[in-house]
């Protein structure tokens, strides 16, 4: 631990005001917390791997605000980092995920017999299911700040744990820096490549560094469960379908993820969790579950109604282009999905989604008829 | 996870023997760093890094070299084969050069402010290729890169500048009466442009710097560019405050530079704080211009309409020497030294950093047979009218200086000025339907 970051020492030669970030015209989670107090006592810290508060801070510096969404403005360069800048980051994750406390615990629930209904979506108006989640392989940086060679160590390990699936999980990966262009066309097609990220809040982060080195997606031949390697979390897992059989989608994602969980353990490596955090991802707004379950789901009448954000605020539902997080929606066809990630448990999130949705279907057709939804209204949940 | 063998490495014990003020360092870390306090008191050989706070810093910075840079060290837990970037389908100076060999030798390596082999490559290996140039891949984080890391970056520079030897000398001559002619016709040449780069001593440069020393080199560059006078009086303005008018204008005069949306640039870590700590100063006739902190610590850009390169080229000596005195004044010189000249954060801009070069009408000769062969004998390179990114627009084309390094200031803004000379002779040519073989230059 006499190991210091040079770099970070030759900053401390200024003062923490000379140092510190003009965040005047931010406005993201981490500007809302980061006062000069709290950078100075914070500046001189870092994890055994050597991620600063400056390196957790960067991509929020860089990144003012975001049109349609308030970011968070800061990433994990490893696990240690929530315990080091805690400070900083337990307030950032209180005003994110509803009120959160540092001393609040977290529950895990990977049981799909535990979901109520979700196998019936009107497939008329519901057009896909989704749920995925990301997973941070213990022992390892995370992207903002991995170097190639435990990037390729991650990817190494991914590839031989998922080969190992079989049945309806039977895959094949393909790795970004060796597809074909006739691959490439397919994967898109289908609606499952990543691109290099364009976003400047994940650039910002340092997470586009090596592209494509060490990225590539894994899928199983029925192509409804999906794995990216080394995108924005060492793992992203997704299981989706056509239509409304949101049950069946969700009974996939837990199966395949407590395998691929167990083919990890076999190899000695687990995923990073804990039980205050849950699962521990790059972004900080996506600890917990790590979850999010949508549809697209097709409400021209209802997304024009004045009391459609209401609503979906009180089923704690949010709603997003069909592009994804950083898009508009298109013809009356949203993304719905649930808001929480932290202090709720996987089948408690499906759950609000399954039900929500199946609300505010009822009152897509209520509106179509001409009739009012007033009393359809939900409780605050 | 820290990896033992690397801990136990370190160099020995530096040596507190010629330290008179150690009593004093223990008494003021004391207060906040009790543990520090303690081991500077026992002369431990465990030198607490929070030590390098304290007044002594450089030369306890000198001692404790042991001290790694963390991440870095964090890697040497992987092989080098593990960690080696693949190149194969990379095109620039950095990917001919870097083996395996070569990577595994210097990636635990760092200069004394921190910056290693994978922070000097990374924009290289983000970037494969372009489409117009062929790229450096590589930029300086601080002067001492360019020693810690010469194994990587001589040949580089050798590729670059045109086969420039490790033990080759740079020359400097910014006496502009040494220009003969330099008065081209203003029918071709639409604007005249002399540019080039300094970088401050004693600060990291812009892929490594922090906001503290950003902030630092604004501060001196204000203060500095404050004290100019006669055709020289100016004004600056930052980035951050700059009303939207302000913006409007100097847009239109073509003088804003804009957040980098190069991903040379971005993937260097330039773009890190933006726009904290940057601006542009420009003089009241518009003719003399410096950026702070864009791609190099200070560019000084020195500029008219029409062909009078000889005007342009006086007054940018002027300035940048006026400017150099006042930043010695205040202690702080330019990084230079008599291998690579001026030192830049870029190596192809290395020994003058100057590119001198005129917007000039040539749609005729841009579309012979010969132009590209002309451009190279005349050791001048075309861009389009946007900069180096860029393609050129109804026959107009930037053309300046090809080299940087291994010949003076003088040297290659008479390169342009000569062979533009030529090539609008030759445009008028064949204007004429007339051949110019006849003019076609021997190499120079």
């Amino acid at each position: 631990m006499p190991f210091g970051n040079t770099h970070n020492q030759l900053k401390m030669n200024y003062s923490a005001e000379q140092e510190y970030p003009d965040l005047s015209k931010h406005n993201n989670h981490m500007a809302k917390v980061l006062t000069q107090e709290m950078y100075e006592s914070l500046r001189d810290k870092e994890t055994p791997s050597g991620f600063t508060l400056d390196d957790v801070i960067q991509t929020g510096v860089d990144n003012p605000g975001h049109p349609f969404i308030m970011t968070v403005g800061c990433v994990a360069g490893d696990e240690e980092t929530y315990e080091v800048f805690k400070d900083m980051l337990d307030p950032i994750i209180e005003d994110r995920h509803g009120g959160y406390k540092p001393t609040d615990k977290h529950k895990t629930d990977l049981n799909p017999d535990n979901l109520q209904g979700g196998d019936d979506l009107d497939p008329d108006y519901v057009l896909s299911s989704r749920v995925r989640t990301g997973r941070s392989i213990r022992g390892f940086c995370l992207p903002p700040h991995c170097s190639r060679g435990e990037r390729r160590g991650i990817e190494k390990l991914s590839i031989e744990s998922l080969s190992a699936l079989e049945g309806d999980l039977n895959g094949k990966y393909y790795a970004l820096k060796d597809m074909t262009d006739e691959e490439q066309q397919q994967l898109i097609d289908d609606h499952f490549l990543f691109d290099k990220p364009v976003s400047p809040l994940l650039l910002a982060s340092g997470m586009g560094r090596d592209w494509p080195d060490g990225r590539g997606i894994w899928h199983n031949d029925n192509k409804t469960f999906l794995v990216w390697v080394n995108e924005e979390d060492h793992l992203r897992v997704i299981s989706m379908q056509k239509g409304g059989n949101m049950k069946e989608v969700f009974h996939r994602f837990c199966t395949g993820l407590t395998q691929i969980e167990s083919l990890f353990k076999d190899k000695g490596h687990e995923f990073m969790w804990n039980e205050h955090l849950g699962y521990v991802l790059t972004c900080p707004s996506n600890l917990g579950t790590g979850l999010r379950g949508g549809v697209h789901v097709k409400l021209p009448n209802l997304s024009k109604h004045e009391k459609f954000g209401e609503v979906l605020k009180r089923l704690r539902l949010q709603k997003r282009g069909t592009g994804g997080v950083d898009t508009a929606a298109v013809g009356g066809v949203f993304d719905i999905s649930n808001a929480d990630r932290l202090g709720f448990s996987e089948v408690e999130l499906v759950q609000m989604v399954v039900d929500g949705v199946k609300l505010l279907v009822e009152m897509e057709k209520h509106l179509e008829k001409g009739q009012s939804i007033d009393d359809l209204m939900p409780d605050h949940k | 996870m820290a990896n033992n063998a690397a801990l136990d490495s370190r160099q020995s014990a530096p040596d507190w023997s010629g330290c008179e003020i150690k009593s004093d360092c223990a008494t003021r870390a004391k207060a906040n760093y009790p543990a520090a306090a303690e081991s500077i008191a026992r002369s431990d050989d465990l030198i607490p890094r929070t030590v390098t706070s304290f007044f002594c810093a450089d030369r306890v910075r000198n001692a404790i070299m042991p001290f790694g840079n963390t991440h870095n060290n964090f890697k040497m837990n992987f092989s080098s084969d593990e960690e080696f970037p693949d190149l194969t389908k990379h095109n620039n100076h950095m990917a001919k050069v870097l083996t395996k060999e070569m990577y595994a030798k210097l990636r635990d390596k760092q200069t004394p402010s921190g910056y290693t082999l994978d922070d000097v490559i990374q924009t290289g290996v983000d970037n494969p290729g372009h489409p117009f140039i062929m790229t450096v891949g590589c930029v300086a984080g601080d002067e001492e890169t360019y020693e810690v890391f010469k194994d990587l970056l001589d040949p580089i520079i050798s590729d670059r500048h045109s086969g420039y030897k490790a033990t080759d000398k740079h020359r400097t001559d910014l006496n502009f009466e040494n220009l003969k002619g330099g008065d081209l016709d203003p029918e071709y040449v639409l604007s005249s442009r002399v540019r080039t780069g300094r970088s401050i001593k004693g600060y990291t440069l812009p892929p490594h710097n922090s906001r503290g020393e950003r902030r630092a080199v604004e501060d001196l560059s204000v203060q500095a560019l404050a004290s100019l006078d006669g055709e020289f009086k100016g004004k600056y303005y930052p980035l951050k405050s700059m009303t939207d008018k302000e913006q409007e204008q100097l847009i239109e005069d073509h003088f804003l530079f804009d957040k980098p949306v190069s991903p040379l640039l971005i993937a260097a870590g330039m773009a890190r704080d933006w726009p904290d700590g940057r601006g542009i100063w420009h003089n009241e006739d518009k003719t003399f211009l410096v950026w702070v902190n864009e791609e190099d610590h200070l560019r000084v850009i020195s500029m008219q309409k029409g062909g009078n390169m000889k005007e342009v080229f006086r007054r940018f000596c002027v300035g940048l020497q006026k400017i150099e005195e006042i930043f010695k004044k205040n202690n702080h010189g330019f990084m230079w030294n008599e291998h690579l000249g001026y030192v830049l954060t870029c190596p192809s801009n290395l020994g003058t950093g100057l590119r001198g070069g005129v917007h000039v009408k040539l749609p005729k000769l841009s579309t012979h047979a010969k132009f590209e062969e002309i451009l190279t004998r005349l050791r001048l390179q075309k861009r389009g009218t946007g900069g180096v990114d860029t393609a050129s627009v109804g026959g107009i084309f930037d053309i300046s200086n090809t080299d940087r390094l291994g010949s003076s200031e003088v040297e290659q803004v008479q390169a342009v000025v000569d062979g533009v000379k030529l090539m609008v002779e030759m445009e008028k040519k064949l204007e004429k339907g007339e051949s110019i073989d006849s003019m076609i230059p021997a190499q120079k």
